[in-house]
């Protein structure tokens, strides 16, 4: 299990790594809030909201920054997948295609999100530089398809979570929350074809990591989620927890996103 | 984006059969469902029950009840799909997917009706009518299972903006993601085409999926929905 072992290299350098904060820092770098705030508006109904954990992720990000956090987000997918199609031979064939076209997704999100940024009257942030061998780890994420496939994988089911958990800050601006959910849903297009080529359902059961890499645990975490606006859903139909497990997928906060992302940003 | 009214006028006169196909047409149902379609048509001239209107309510459990609407149909349909000869003599893969989904959207329908009336009033079980779809035929089923999907994913793109309760927010995008991990599956075999499960049918040129608005969902939906749903209390 050399991909194994690979991975398992992979989590000890992301542990033992200290310049994350700073990478961070540059790469969201604080933009002016100058863009309202979202609305948390009081409910007739907080009878329905019992104890859900999840609740209300408004951090308080402007939707600048909101947008800035999944540019940059996108600019690691399209910067991965352009990357990966430059590589002679890692692509071919059906999978090119595939690949393409996902490729070109993230590259018009790229564009859409700087668009956005300007429009609410933000800057968008740079792109970072990546280094998708993870400070060496994956020497060849670009001559070896097993391992661009399982980061693959580990990306778009990460942004599926990240916008997810995001949605709540963008309410203040019903056309961007639209864009920002029509983003999410090809994400998880994306997530489920990477999946299934890969050879595991297009869904996520429990929080099973099927990347093959210890490391992407992070990226599943939670995913055995059974508990929906404060009803244990196991409790309310026949359908069992696994079916259950899968079908709802379960947002990721800003920062358990960025300590994933982080890992590819060079210092 | 402004939404258009949802009136009774406007329902009545989208159940002429010839509207309601154009509509299918444009509204990319896809060619398969609308060929069902004009297979089923014959029917067209028989009166559609109207005796029975649920109104999905007002605020965001009027969205929920639209959410628990739609969730009502996906799951109808795959139950009956798993009683039907292609699923009977599908691959091993697609039995699977089709057992996950039927699944799934039982949960999301089930958990609605639970959440909807632990507050308010969740809408009654819909009637619905599957006479156009054959559930014997892998391609009518697979050609309406993607048009269901894809319907559903720009039903809650739609609708999120509607919701005024974060929760809910979230909630939706927790059962969006996972309708469209669906439709890519439905896609990918559905066709040969390694660009199916996110074709530029569903994503436009700047990467975003299909959002509709509720009354342009319940438009298309209503071929299948045999109770009158009344929409006018939705946000808009």
């Amino acid at each position: 299990m050399k991909f194994l072992h690979l991975f398992n290299e992979f989590e000890r350098g992301a542990n033992g790594s200290t310049p994350q904060l700073t990478t961070r820092r540059e790469a969201f770098g604080q933009i002016g809030r100058t863009v309202g705030k979202a609305a948390t508006v009081a409910l007739p109904l907080a009878a329905f909201l019992k104890s859900n954990p999840i609740a209300a992720q408004s951090s308080g990000d402007s939707i600048v920054d909101v947008l800035n956090f999944a540019l940059t987000l996108e600019y690691l997918e399209a910067e991965y997948y352009a990357m990966g199609l430059d590589s002679d031979g890692l692509l071919t064939g059906d999978l090119r295609e595939t690949i393409s076209l996902i490729g070109d997704h993230e590259a018009a999100h790229v564009e859409f999100l700087k668009s956005a940024i300007s429009g609410a009257g933000g800057d968008p942030v740079d792109k970072p530089d990546f280094d998708f061998t993870a400070g060496g780890n994956f020497n060849n994420v670009f001559s070896n398809q097993t391992i661009f496939l399982a980061l693959a994988q580990a990306f778009e089911d990460t942004g599926v979570r990240a916008y997810k958990g995001q949605a709540a800050n963008l309410m203040g601006n019903g056309a961007v929350l639209t864009a920002a959910l029509q983003i999410h849903s090809v994400e998880a297009r994306h997530a489920s074809e990477i999946r299934r080529i890969r050879g595991s359902k297009g869904w996520i059961t429990n929080a099973e990591n099927t990347t093959g890499a210890g490391a992407a645990d992070a990226v599943y975490m939670g995913e055995d989620n059974v508990m929906q606006l404060g009803f244990n859903v196991t409790t309310l139909t026949s359908v069992s927890r696994n079916h259950i497990t899968e079908a709802w997928d379960e947002p990721l906060s800003k920062q358990a996103v960025l300590d994933i992302a982080s890992l590819f940003i060079a210092d | 984006m402004k939404l258009p009214k949802f009136t009774e006028s406007r329902v009545v006169a989208d159940r002429n059969p010839h509207n309601r196909r154009s509509f299918l047409r444009k509204s990319g149902l896809g060619l398969a469902a609308a060929g069902l379609f004009l297979a089923g048509c014959e029917d067209d001239d028989d009166p559609i029950m109207i005796d029975e209107t649920v109104n999905l309510g007002s605020g965001d459990v009027g969205v929920l009840n639209y959410a628990y609407a739609l969730e009502q149909l996906e799951a109808a349909f795959y139950a009956q799909v798993l009683q039907g000869g292609y699923f009977a003599s599908a691959s091993a893969e697609e039995k699977q997917i089709m057992t996950d989904l039927e699944a799934h959207e039982r949960a999301h329908a089930e958990f609605f009706e639970a959440a909807i009336s632990s507050v308010a009033t969740a809408i009654p079980a819909l009637g619905v009518d599957f006479s156009s779809i054959d559930f014997d035929s892998r391609s009518s089923v697979l050609g309406t299972a993607q048009a269901f999907e894809d319907l559903g994913v720009s039903a809650y793109n739609g609708a999120g903006r509607l919701l005024q309760n974060p929760d809910f927010l979230v909630i939706a995008g927790k059962i969006v993601s996972v309708e469209a991990r669906h439709a890519a599956a439905i896609r990918s075999i559905n066709s040969a085409s390694p660009r199916a499960f996110a074709s530029s049918e569903v994503v436009d040129s700047n990467g975003l999926d299909l959002a509709r608005t509720p009354s342009q969902v319940l438009n298309i939906a209503k071929t299948f929905i045999t109770t009158n749903i009344d929409a006018s209390g939705l946000p808009q």
